[in-house]
Order: structure tokens, then sequence, then C-alpha cells
């Protein structure tokens, strides 16, 4: 058996380790690239959303690696995702591409059911081994995310462009490679201390804009055409509505951890959504409260294009955008892959909420008010 | 005397603009891309050249539009802004107090809410290119009316039909069902304008609270017919600026301006590009799967410029972003 499953970001890195830590191999899909997009687009149905476009061409590229079993996960509720596995596995089996598929539906009363699922996948190995994995795998997700925050941080601070980007790939590929959770805590302190020798500014007071809107095209730098970097690059400090491994604890786990998860979101959502509408459309409205409280600059929405619940956001954005009193954006994502227009929209919105920081702060000098340093 | 160039090259149009130190419009030139920016910039740099007199020194250069980091590589440019940062920025100056700016190019069209002379929020269409300009140089060549005169046709409407503005091809095929039933030019030409504005506010415009004073700028707002469906469909009186097809040139040459006072010194390279040899050439990266098609830019067999790869290997060795906050 040789696994395989769609990317979504740096999943890959979690699931790698979970499949190699019990012993089963594993076929990680090229990453997502032009090609994926058009083999996706050629088998998918022309209406359905991004997502399942760049999965279909990561199966396809897997299989051509030798990858015969595909692990996918399955969803509930008014998004179209939950229907995804059943729709791909049709059309693989239409175009002759022979793969057993294995869906994790996300378990509805109790963890054991997403057991039973990875069972299907383990065989005999003991449950011992199979919880072990499921943690080893979990604190990868932990550690990306942790090299995340702090390039979030830092990038828009840099001296050197670019410099970030380099030590991010590199801690990247070091996460990727432990074998264990000693070589982990390892690679991720020394990457840690890679980025804090990277030359930056701390003198420097960024605009900072929080991130809401779909989890995939949040999560996935080539669906969203590497927004986070782009927005570093020109000066912000971005901040995301959702990590992997909080969508892994609460999703996956029913979560079960204690760590921040869409809870806190979904609670801020009223009395602008009062209940669940899909996706992530009630916690993309609760995240864009959260971060107008927090006095973030502005809030970027990125949804695919046709993406019902975070259409429903979108609807609802602007009332809380005058509400609150925080500036709001929505990117719309799709088959395009020139980012000119993307960053001519970034750039436009960046230097309102630049000119409406400086107007801000020179009323605020002007009063004497206390400025505090954000670092 | 010392002048400051603002340089907007657009799909449609590319655009030069020189203004004085009060921030006075001096010369300014509108001519067509066609699809070889680089030519059309070299030919706007000459036409001010062969204009100014020489006692002009030009004390900074400001670049916008799609093709604004092509041009600030050939020309050197000392700001280099999105388009809509520009327009906003040529509306307040020119029309002080503006809230509202509606802008229609060649393909595309935006909304930009101004409050307090700041950039307040702003839209751009996005999936569809219904209502722009292009269009209507379509549908005025296929009636074999030149654009000109498209407006004052429009004008002479006293009863306007009602045209389905969603979808531009739907549009055409709604135009050509009343042109068979009847009705006369005029009237299915207003009832375009009012299509295109309905559609304007209801895609781009959405949600947005538009208060006068509304201008109404970009190629299209050279269209009378457009100007009093919207003054109609808003219920306030829209001003046309003077300048109004070449406000992103206006607004790149007074950032332009704003930034040079910042910096002391201009990087613009001089009147001598106007001559110089440039050559963009291309080639396929098959280091991954994306297969980028680098383009690179050449003056005088020296390269100068790289761009359009994903991964940054081959721009990053020349381009540097300026950090905006």
């Amino acid at each position: 058996m040789k696994v395989t499953f769609p990317h979504m970001g740096y999943m890959y890195i979690c699931l790698k380790a979970l499949f190699n830590y019990l012993d089963i191999e594993v076929v990680v899909p090229p990453m997502p690239s032009k090609r994926t997009l058009s083999l996706g687009t050629q088998h998918s149905p022309e209406f359905a959303c991004l997502p399942l476009k760049i999965n279909m061409g990561n199966f396809m590229e897997a299989y051509e690696k030798g990858a015969d079993t595909i692990v996918m996960a399955g969803g509930v509720g008014p998004c179209r995702f939950g229907y995804y596995a059943q729709v791909q596995r049709e059309i693989l089996k239409d175009i002759g591409i022979n793969m057993k598929m294995v869906v994790l539906e996300p378990p509805q009363k109790h963890i054991s059911e997403l057991l039973i699922k990875v069972r299907e996948l383990t065989g005999s190995k003991s449950w011992f081994d199979v919880v072990r994995a499921i943690r080893f795998a979990f604190n990868k997700a932990c550690a990306v995310d942790e090299v995340d925050r702090i390039v979030h941080k830092i990038r828009p601070r840099e001296i050197e462009t670019g410099a970030v980007d380099l030590v991010l790939a590199e801690a990247i590929k070091w996460i990727d490679e432990a074998q264990n959770k000693k070589q982990l805590d390892e690679v991720l302190k020394q990457a840690k201390n890679e980025l804090a020798s990277i030359e930056v500014d701390y003198s420097r007071r960024p605009i900072r804009i929080g991130i809401v809107g779909e989890i995939y095209v949040i999560l996935e730098p080539f669906v969203n055409l590497n927004v986070e970097k782009h927005l570093g690059r020109m000066g912000v400090e971005v901040e995301r509505s959702i990590y992997l491994s909080e969508w892994i604890n609460d999703h996956l786990f029913m979560g079960l951890l204690k760590m921040k998860g869409n809870k806190s979101a979904r609670e801020l959502a009223p009395p602008y959504v009062n209940h669940f509408v899909g996706g992530h459309g009630q916690e993309t409205i609760g995240s864009t409260v959260k971060y107008g409280k927090e006095k973030y600059d502005g809030v970027i929405q990125l949804m695919p294009f046709g993406c019902m619940p975070e259409i429903v956001a979108e609807s609802i954005l602007p009332t809380v955008s005058r509400e609150i009193g925080i500036p709001t954006f929505s990117l719309i994502l799709d088959e395009h892959s020139g980012d000119a227009g993307v960053i001519t929209r970034l750039e436009a919105f960046v230097d309102l909420l630049a000119r409406k920081k400086e107007i801000n702060d020179e009323t605020k000098d002007a009063e004497g008010a206390f400025i505090c340093a954000d670092i | 005397m010392r002048g400051y160039l603002g340089v907007d090259v657009g799909s449609v149009s590319t655009n030069v603009v020189l203004i004085d130190e009060q921030e006075r419009v001096l010369e300014t030139l509108y001519i067509r891309t066609q699809g070889q920016p680089v030519k059309a910039i070299q030919k706007g740099l000459e036409f001010i050249r062969d204009k100014i007199s020489t006692d002009v020194e030009i004390g900074g250069l400001g670049t916008t539009g799609s093709g604004r980091h092509l041009s600030s590589v050939i020309l050197g440019a000392d700001s280099v802004k999105n388009e809509i940062t520009a327009h906003a920025v040529a509306a307040s100056k020119l029309v002080p107090g503006v809230q509202t700016v509606l802008e229609i190019g060649g393909q595309d069209s935006k909304i930009i809410i101004l409050r307090n002379g700041v950039v307040a929020d702003f839209a751009m269409n996005t999936v569809c290119a219904a209502g722009t300009g292009s269009f209507l140089d379509q549908q005025a060549a296929r009636l074999n009316l030149p654009i000109e005169e498209f407006g004052p046709t429009a004008l002479k409407s006293t009863t306007p039909v009602r045209i389905a503005g969603r979808c531009s091809v739907f549009a055409e095929s709604d135009m050509i069902h009343k042109q068979q039933m009847g009705h006369n030019l005029s009237d299915i030409l207003a009832g375009l304008c009012e299509a295109m504005v309905r559609n304007y506010l209801n895609n781009v415009g959405k949600g947005k609270e538009i208060l006068g004073p509304v201008i109404f700028q970009g190629g299209v707002a050279a269209n009378v017919g457009i100007k009093r469906a919207f003054e109609k469909s808003l219920g306030l009186e829209v001003i046309i600026p003077e300048h109004f097809n070449v406000m992103g040139a206006v607004g790149a040459a007074v950032l332009a301006k704003e930034e040079v006072t910042k910096t002391g010194t201009t990087k613009f390279k001089g009147f001598k590009v106007a001559d110089a040899d440039f050559k963009a050439a291309s080639f396929e990266c098959s280091d991954c799967p994306n297969l980028c098609e680098v383009i690179e830019m050449s003056e005088a067999e020296k390269i100068i410029a790289r761009w359009n790869d994903k991964c940054g290997k081959w721009s990053n060795a020349v381009a540097h972003r300026k950090k905006i906050s």
C-alpha cells in the first residue's frame, strides 16, 4: 500500500510523519504547480470550487508517482467540501485511475470514530503506536505553526528583503526531516535561533492585518498567490485566523486539547451571524470582530470563487466593518495564476491603512497620548 | 524651474503628465499602448522632451498602471504606486473635498471612497469585465458610430429602453433584439448607458456609501451619456475633472514629488532613455513544474531587470520592494 493525500499548505509534513511513524509507505504529491492546476481543472466539474480542482491534480500526480491509496478528509454541513471525496472517487474511476479512497470524516460523537478509520490504514499496528504516531504528527504541526508565527512578526521588519523566506524554507525542511520528538525539538530550537539572528528593524511599527476566510485558501500559498509573503514584504505584519494545529485539534480531535480554537471566534460572531452557515463563514465574521477589538489596522478575507459560506460572510462584512470600525477587503481566488492584479489590490489596501494609521498617529502625538511600542 | 513627471502605463493607453512645483498640470499626453509598452513610454518621453523649454529640470518621476514596474525599470522612478492610490491622490488634489471617485477605464473599473482627503474604501471589478470602455468601443464599432458621437447620440433619447447589463454578451444580444423590434438608436444607446451604470453600481459600488462631491474619471468619462446615467441613478451632480483621462499619471507625478521631498534626489535616468536601446527577451525556467516564463529586460546589452518568476530566483537578484509602512 502506497498512501497519498491532498496538499494543504504544510499539512504534508504532518501526514508524512504520521504514516512514516507507522511504517506505511507514503507518496507526497508534487507541490501544487501550474501543471497540478491544469490536470485538476481538466478533470473537475467547471462549477466546483478551486480546492477540489487542486486536490484532483494532486491525486493524479501522486498516482503517476505510484500511489494507490488516497487519504482524504470528509466534512459535514452546507459547504461542498463534505462531498468532495465522493465526487473525486467517481471522477478517478471514470478516467481509469484505480485508487482506494479512505475518507476521514470528522468524528460526530467520539474520537474513536476517527481512530477506526485510521485503523483501516494501519492494519496490525497497536493502538499505542497509532496514538503515538498521531501525537508526533501533531507535534510537527505545532512546530510549523510556531515558525510561521515568528515569520509573520519578523518578515515586515527584515532589513534585507527575502532573508526571512530563505530561513523559512530551510526550517520547514528540517522539521519535515525530523525523525522523532527529540530531533524535532532540536531543529525547532535551531530554526528559532536562525530566525532570531536575521537582521531586523525593531523600530518599525508595521501595519497589522488579520487574514480571515476559508481555511484551504488561507493555508495553501500556491492558491492564495502567497499573500502572506507579499504583505510581509510590503511591510505588513499578518496574523491569520486559523493555523494548521488548531484546525486539527478542532476538527479531528474534537477540541480535546486545550488550545485556542475556532470556538472563541464563533462566540464573537453574534449578533452578525447567529448560527452555523457552513465552512468557516461564522469564524470569518467572529475573527473580524476579534481583530477589530484588538486594534488591528485591517482585515483581509480570502475566499475561493463561488464559496457559499464565505459569500454569506462577505455580504455581512461591510456591516461589521462599519460598526467595529475596521477596514476590510475581500479577495476572491480562482484559477488565475497571474499575481499582478492581486498585488495591485493588496498594495492599494495597505496604502489605505498606512495613510489612516499616519493620520491617527499624528492626532495621538498631538494629544500627547501614550503610544505603545508593539514589540 | 523644476517639473515632475507622472507615467501611467495601462492596458489600453499610456499617459504622461508634467506638473510644476505648485502641482499644476503643464503638459499631458494620451497615447495608445498598442501592446508595446516600452515603445509607448519612449514615445511619451520624447514628446515631453520636445515640448518643454530647456530651463525645466525634472525633479522626479513616478509610475503607475499595470505596467508600472516595467516603466520604473526603464525610466528610473522615485515612486511606483498602484493605480488606485494614484487616482485617489490626483482626485483629491484637483477636486478638493471629493468624497467619491468613479473610474472606468478600458479594461477595469473601480470606485474609491474618500473621507477627509484619505481613501476610506475602494473596490475594483474582479471576475468580469462587462461595462468597461472596451465594450462600449465594440458596440460603437458594431453600430458603425464613431465613439465620440456615442454620448451625444444617447443624450437625444427621451425613453431609454431597458437592456440587460449583467453580462456583456447578454447585453449585446438584448441590444440587437431591441434594435430589430424597431427602437431608435438613441434610445438603445441611452438604455445601454443606464445598464452599464446599473451594473457598475451593483457590482463595483456594492455596499458603498456614495456621497457628493462625486467625480467621474478614466477614458469613459468622455462619454456624456454615461455621465447623465450616473447623475440620474445617483441623484447627485457628477463632476468630470479637466484632466479626466490622465488622472493616474497626475497622481503618479504628485506622489513622485512627495517622495523626492523625502529623499532629496531623483532616480530618473534622464531624457536620454527615449533613445536608448531596450530589448525584452523571455525564457522558460525548467527548474520546477511551474515552468515560469521569465522576462528579461536589457539596456544596451546589459540586463537591468527580470520578472515573472514565482519563486523569485531570477527577479530577486535585481528587484527590491519598498516597505509601505
